[in-house]
């Protein structure tokens, strides 16, 4: 029984070709089907997100042609092989659980500790399991991935830090405001960062988003699929007094925004606090706004540098979810090595007893005189006799005080027995 | 001399206070309610620790400046629990428990043996003394809660969020539980302050309103009814209201240790 896993990502394969080995759900669920018919698999799971495709397998035979999987990946989307050499990687059993280990914590992520990762992998074994093409063995391993990702959110500080200059801004603004569900944003442009700050003010549930451009149109179309309303450029300076948070992300050589704007906009206000995320270059909003009484105004270059204040907390993060990876790969090796055990056990017994049988039979002619009764004891005595002979190393094995002497007491067995040669 | 529930509120109150440092370190939800349950448990071994010394010298707590102190550390804890529970925030923890650790410390452990004190003075006088001292303890929330609004106003408009930062209750929070902790206050201090004039007038024929204690009182009640008032308006709104409240409890300390050892003439402990 091994688990493998073949599989490219953002740091071994190109855009190009990771858009072209993408798994659709229909693919993933076709891919599956025919890995298990073609390539010998019994348990598959496919994980496909933007960045990764990664295909895991059990498989009984651990002889079968390692290049089999890669042909199969290369034909199933089309490619040559050649365009793909060099980018797959390919994992064998702890190499393998770690690396979805890893890929669950967000360690392998383009972001470090990114959140999303785990989501998809508990879609992906979700989807394989819906479709009943996980075992034991993946389900197994699936579940400890997910317990790893959540461990690893919940007692490293990985994930809780903002990596971008949006989510940045919209984290400070809860240490200002608290629950955004009862605040409000007026974000100033429509390009791309934005695009970032509205996605994010969203995601963190603000009450009320008004979204202002000098192009009416561009503020129409960021507004409509976020639900938020636009306000016209030119009553920007009134408008200014109802938000709580305030982002500019605007193209302009001098600032849209002026102190004495902000003065009138906190008179009227009653001088509640206010966030001001100038995220536009040149900046937007007068850096002599940031003395006014309960203002707060961070520019692009104060939160690019809280993000990398994260990036390198976060690093420093790693060691401790290596060790819930290392803890849950442990946990996962002794339950696979008593898994492993009782199938060998059974292998051993039913090896034992045909060789039993084989025995009575040539010597039949031996016990033909006696009656079908006391046959049939000298086939129970016989039978009792192996049972007893496998006791004592079945419960050595069962009590094994780590995985490695488990695996160690295992081999010698395949050795004495000869079970691996046979299997073969 | 201490009884064995003083110890064992002192581990709890200890255990609880490594959590809570913990919880704001690391932001673990576990960990957070291991440090609740703590000093719920070392609530309850508090309060019967105080039985325990009420029984000892055959007084009640606030007989000495000990005891009141002791009481003072219990009715801080429990209001901050309170708190806690009704605010959803636990990173505060952290720096309300070294002052109810260093109250619990300095009522229990006070130096010398404690000896029999004088005899009871009533149900109106207990709920007098009871409801001010809640009221300092309120008041000394509102003041920690307020060092911490300062501190993250500080390092926000700086421009350079800390660790902690991302740790503490945001400033709507900290200004919210600290005016919830002010109203908590002054409410018991206005009750307190009528019970005991009430007690005063009528079991003592004694009361003198030019008492230092009384008109230190009274100030406490108008700058912190002033603190409610401002905090919610205008310029004083944030940072400035905040410092007032830190000012005002400077008073507070004032009219509990100095104005109740040195000056007022029927405050004074044993």
């Amino acid at each position: 029984m091994q688990i493998v896993l073949i599989g490219l990502n953002h740091r071994t394969a190109p855009l190009e070709l990771r858009e072209r080995v993408t798994f659709s759900v229909e693919d993933a669920q076709r891919a599956t089907a025919e890995l298990r018919s073609q390539c010998g698999m019994e348990e598959v799971v496919v994980l496909s997100t933007c960045n990764r495709s990664e295909l895991y397998g059990v498989r009984r035979d651990a002889t079968e042609e390692p290049g089999a999987i890669q042909n199969f990946l290369a034909d199933f989307h089309g490619i040559s092989r050649e365009q793909l050499n060099g980018c797959l990687y390919a994992r064998r059993d702890r190499e393998a659980i770690e690396h979805l280990f890893r890929v669950a914590a967000g360690l392998d992520s383009m972001l470090l500790g990114e959140a999303e990762i785990l989501g998809q992998v508990r879609e992906a074994y979700r989807r394989a399991s819906d479709g009943g093409a996980t075992g034991p063995v993946l389900n197994r391993l699936f579940q400890g991935a997910v317990e790893v990702g959540r461990r690893v959110r919940s007692e490293t500080e990985l994930g809780t830090r903002p990596m971008s200059a949006a989510s940045a801004g919209v984290k400070l603004a809860e240490r200002i405001f608290g629950d955004l569900g009862t605040h409000s944003a007026l974000v100033l442009g429509a390009g791309e960062i934005a695009q970032q700050a509205v996605e994010q003010l969203r995601q963190r549930g603000i009450k009320w988003l008004w979204i202002s451009s000098r192009t009416s149109e561009h503020a129409m179309a960021l507004a409509g699929p976020n639900g938020a309303e636009t306000i016209a450029w030119e009553k920007l300076p009134r408008s200014l007094a109802r938000a709580d948070i305030l982002v500019a992300s605007v193209a302009a050589e001098d600032p849209v925004i002026t102190s004495e704007m902000l003065t009138e906009a906190m008179a009227e206000r009653d001088n509640r606090s206010m966030l001001l995320l100038d995220l536009g270059v040149p900046r937007n909003i007068d850096p002599a706004a940031s003395d006014l009484y309960n203002l707060y105004l961070y520019n692009l270059d104060d939160l690019t540098e809280i993000v990398d204040q994260n990036r390198r907390l976060r690093e420093r993060e790693i060691p401790r979810a290596e060790a819930i990876i290392a803890d849950q790969i442990s946990k996962f090796e002794t339950w696979r090595a008593g898994r492993s055990a009782i199938d060998l056990v059974d292998d051993l017994r039913s090896r034992l007893d045909a060789r039993r049988r084989r025995i009575l039979e040539a010597h039949s002619a031996a016990f033909a005189h006696l009656n079908p009764e006391d046959r049939k004891h000298i086939d129970q005595l016989t039978a009792q006799l192996i049972d007893e002979l496998l006791e004592e190393p079945t419960d050595r094995l069962r009590h094994a005080r780590t995985w490695r002497e488990r695996v160690q007491h295992m081999e010698t067995l395949r050795g004495l027995f000869g079970l691996d040669s046979e299997e073969k | 001399m201490p009884g064995h529930w003083s110890y064992i509120t002192l581990v709890l109150y200890l255990a609880s206070l490594g959590l809570y440092v913990r919880f704001l370190y690391t932001g673990r939800k576990q960990t957070g309610r291991l440090a609740a349950l703590a000093l719920a448990l070392g609530l309850g071994s508090h309060y019967l620790a105080l039985l325990e010394r009420s029984h000892w010298v055959h007084s009640v707590p606030y007989d000495d400046l000990y005891g009141s102190l002791s009481l003072f550390g219990w009715l801080l804890a429990a209001t901050y629990l309170g708190l806690e529970l009704y605010y959803k925030q636990r990173s505060m923890g952290a720096f309300v428990l070294p002052c109810v650790l260093a109250l619990f410390a300095l009522g229990t452990w006070p130096g010398h043996d404690l000896a029999a004190t004088r005899q009871e003075q009533g149900a109106l006088f207990a709920l007098h003394v009871t409801l001010s001292v809640l009221a300092y303890a309120a008041f000394a929330l509102a003041f920690v809660l307020s060092v911490v609004y300062l501190l993250q106003d500080r390092h926000l408009r700086r421009r350079h969020p800390g660790r902690m930062v991302w740790r503490f209750p945001p400033l709507d929070g900290l200004e919210r539980m600290s005016r919830g902790s002010v109203r908590v206050g002054l409410v018991s201090l206005v009750v307190g302050t009528a019970m005991g004039i009430y007690w005063q007038l009528h079991i003592r024929h004694t009361f003198l309103l030019t008492d230092p204690k009384v008109l230190v009182t009274l100030v406490i009640l108008v700058l912190y009814a002033g603190y409610l008032r401002l905090s919610e308006r205008g310029v004083w709104r944030g940072a400035r209201a905040s410092l007032m409240c830190v000012l005002t409890f400077l008073l507070v300390i004032f009219s509990y240790a100095v104005v109740n050892l040195y000056l007022s003439h029927f405050h004074r402990y044993l």
